[in-house]
């Protein structure tokens, strides 16, 4: 994955492009709007990483600049303006997603995935996701182990639904709660593991090797043995 | 000087300025209207006299001859009033009449008209004022006839003079009536003005004095007073705030930095090492979600604009919360049950009143599970013209006196002071319902506590 992000703070730009190529990826940094915005016009990456508050050219306006230009990369806005409106703003200016600071790495690792697969992967289109002998039918709301039917509760379903759409990567609790319940604030209790536990009660159960992982310190991945 | 100066640059002395002009003009219009026409009507009469006596004069002469007419003003001559005659030969030589001399008697017969005249006895440089009429009469003799319109010009003199004393009295008073309401305008507002300073000197109990007259700098004055009580309300919420949040802050950072020492102290193994940095990480979210917390706070307190509120159904919002807890109360033994209305439609931000609801549930499932039947209830119910959102627990309820206190921010009651939470939940909760025009109330479950949140209804769904 290639990844630019567009950072004025020198300590944190650089801590992100450590992080980001210690899991494997090819990050750049950029330190000002004007530089961000010429790179991303120039070159092709995967997701841009962007904070809001940038010297000569702010984030926003990078953003709607891009997109003017039809340049369709997916966005990640970060923000210490981490308020409701700030969040519809970032949005409404071209963001595909926004995640407020400080926050942790592992919430950052897994949004950045999941917004360059919505891109590359047609997984969103598909009407039946398969992970192992699980299968969920979009159309039909039909889930079944080895051809067993089971049966879910509608936010159940929805909960699975959206795990097996980004099968073998990491989500975490808050992007379950945004995508999944739509809203944006911090579960704070454990809320989020409560539903999956009951989830996986029910598609995990007499299973030697479970499909529905937890991911100690990020969150949860669905994926097939042995992957 | 400088005193006076300000007083006639007052709007009041300056309105009292305007109004004399205004009033002098019109008084000046007034009079010279009545005394024109009233000279008029006076000299329509004295024509009609003038043009009869004529008639009648050349009547008499007609019949008589001169003598006869001589007889005749001189008989007329004799009697009071201010009729002249004159007659003459037609070189102008006087023949009769009560005055020797005017110049219309040479002239040519002609129309009314103003002349001079001198009356018998006079000195020559005196002259006196009439309106008269020359006629020649058969055998070339000349008869003036005229009336004397000395006390035309006394009326009218007496009409400028009366305009002129108008004028002064009406000076006098406009600038005086002025300058007093001016002044009495100036000193209100000068003590407005020095009452503002004395607040800008940070003096923020100061009030403006209202007289209770109920005119318009009082109501103004009510009205700045009333910003003023808000702003000393913010500003004492604020200076509360920063020493809450100088405890309650400090008390996380404190441990945040012990564990941070701990981390970084030599000897420890890499477990501990790693323990320790474990929990610092756990400390520092918790110190963000307070931070966050705050924010949220600070952030409807100053009020959201109005594109950010849109109508949205807080049964459903109710309903989603319910179904997020549900798993968890489930999980610690409690029944969450809801009782939800349909279509309670608000004008309100989704978000933010989900946020408040989760607080809602989430403080009853941390304080309000206690007891053996432990049971929440979320309830979303019309009342009136309102939405009333509750969420009810049958744990040990809040005291009466507390509240109102535990609504404060970082206010925890002791019997909760062990346990997780940053004391933020209901004043995020209360500020979420400000924002939206609603209020949050705490009452008797009898047993436990209810959180009742009562939003005004949209009122576009089923009337």
């Amino acid at each position: 994955m290639r990844l630019l992000i567009i950072e004025d703070d020198r300590e944190a730009g650089n801590y992100l492009v450590k992080a980001f190529r210690e899991q494997g990826h090819l990050a750049e940094l950029a330190a000002d709007g004007l530089a961000g915005y010429a790179l991303a016009r120039e070159s092709q990456y995967d997701v841009l990483i962007v904070d809001r508050m940038l010297p000569k050219l702010d984030g926003l306006s990078l953003i709607a600049g891009l997109r003017e230009q039809k340049i369709d990369t997916p966005v990640l806005i970060l923000s210490a303006l981490g308020q409701v409106d700030d969040r519809v703003k970032g949005l409404r200016a071209g963001g595909d997603d926004y995640l407020a600071k400080p926050y942790a790495f592992s919430e950052l690792l897994a949004r950045v995935e999941a917004l360059a697969r919505r891109r590359s992967g047609p997984r969103g289109e598909d009407t039946v996701y398969r992970v192992g002998d699980l299968q969920l039918d979009r159309l039909t709301r039909e889930v079944k182990i080895g051809g067993e039917e089971v049966v879910l509760q509608p936010r159940e379903f929805r909960l699975l639904e959206y795990l097996m759409k980004n099968a073998g990567q990491v989500v975490t609790r808050t992007m379950l709660l945004e995508n999944v319940w739509d809203y944006h604030f911090d579960p704070q209790t454990n809320v989020i593991d409560v539903h999956i536990s009951r989830l996986r009660s029910k598609i995990d159960k007499g299973r030697a090797t479970p499909l529905l992982h937890t991911i100690r310190g990020a969150g949860y991945m669905i994926r097939e043995n042995g992957r | 000087m400088k005193t006076v100066g300000k007083l006639f640059r007052t709007t009041a002395f300056k309105l009292s300025l305007a109004y004399f002009v205004l009033f002098s003009v019109g008084a000046w219009v007034v009079l010279a209207s009545v005394g024109q026409r009233v000279e008029q009507v006076l000299d329509e009469e004295t024509a009609q006299t003038i043009n009869a006596e004529i008639a009648r004069l050349t009547e008499l002469y007609g019949e008589g001859g001169l003598r006869q007419l001589v007889t005749s003003i001189e008989r007329r001559a004799r009697a009071p009033g201010g009729s002249i005659f004159l007659v003459t030969t037609y070189a102008g030589e006087y023949i009769a009449g009560n005055i020797i001399a005017s110049p219309m008697i040479g002239a040519e017969e002609g129309a009314l008209d103003e002349t001079i005249y001198r009356r018998r006895g006079e000195a020559a440089d005196i002259h006196h004022h009439a309106l008269a009429k020359l006629v020649i009469l058969p055998g070339e003799f000349r008869l003036l006839v005229g009336h004397d319109i000395e006390d035309h010009r006394v009326l009218r003199r007496i009409l400028r003079q009366g305009l002129g004393a108008s004028l002064f009295w009406l000076a006098l008073v406009g600038t005086l009536g002025g300058l007093f309401v001016a002044n009495r305008m100036l000193e209100r507002v000068d003590a407005m003005s020095a009452s503002a300073r004395r607040i800008m000197a940070g003096d923020l109990d100061q009030r403006l004095e209202t007289t209770g007259a109920g005119d318009e700098l009082d109501r103004l004055a009510e009205n700045l007073n009333a910003m003023l009580a808000r702003i000393g309300e913010l500003m004492t919420g604020l200076s509360e705030v920063s020493d809450n949040i100088a405890h309650d802050l400090k008390t996380p950072l404190t441990r945040l930095r012990n564990r941070a020492e701990e981390a970084a102290r030599a000897n420890s193994g890499p477990e501990e090492t790693s323990a320790a940095l474990s929990a610092i990480i756990a400390e520092s979210d918790a110190l963000i979600r307070v931070f966050d917390a705050l924010l949220t706070i600070a952030r409807a307190e100053a009020g959201y604009s109005s594109d950010n509120l849109n109508e949205v159904d807080a049964g459903k919002i109710a309903a989603d919360i319910a179904e997020l807890y549900e798993p968890v109360a489930e999980q610690q033994g409690a029944l969450l049950r809801s009782e939800l209305e349909e279509g309670l439609m608000v004008r309100g931000n989704r978000e933010l009143l989900g946020r408040m609801l989760a607080n809602l549930v989430d403080n009853a499932l941390k304080y309000g599970v206690g007891g053996d039947k432990p049971s929440i209830l979320v309830s979303a119910r019309r009342v009136g013209g309102s939405i009333e959102i509750c969420v009810a627990d049958r744990g040990p309820g809040v005291p009466l006196q507390d509240r109102e206190r535990v609504i404060d921010r970082f206010v925890r009651l002791e019997n909760s002071r062990s346990r997780p939470g940053s004391g933020l939940g209901l004043s995020l909760a209360a500020a979420v319902a400000r924002l939206h025009h609603g209020s949050l109330r705490l009452e008797d479950n009898a047993p436990g506590l209810r959180v009742v949140v009562s939003l005004p209804s949209a009122g576009s769904s089923r009337g």
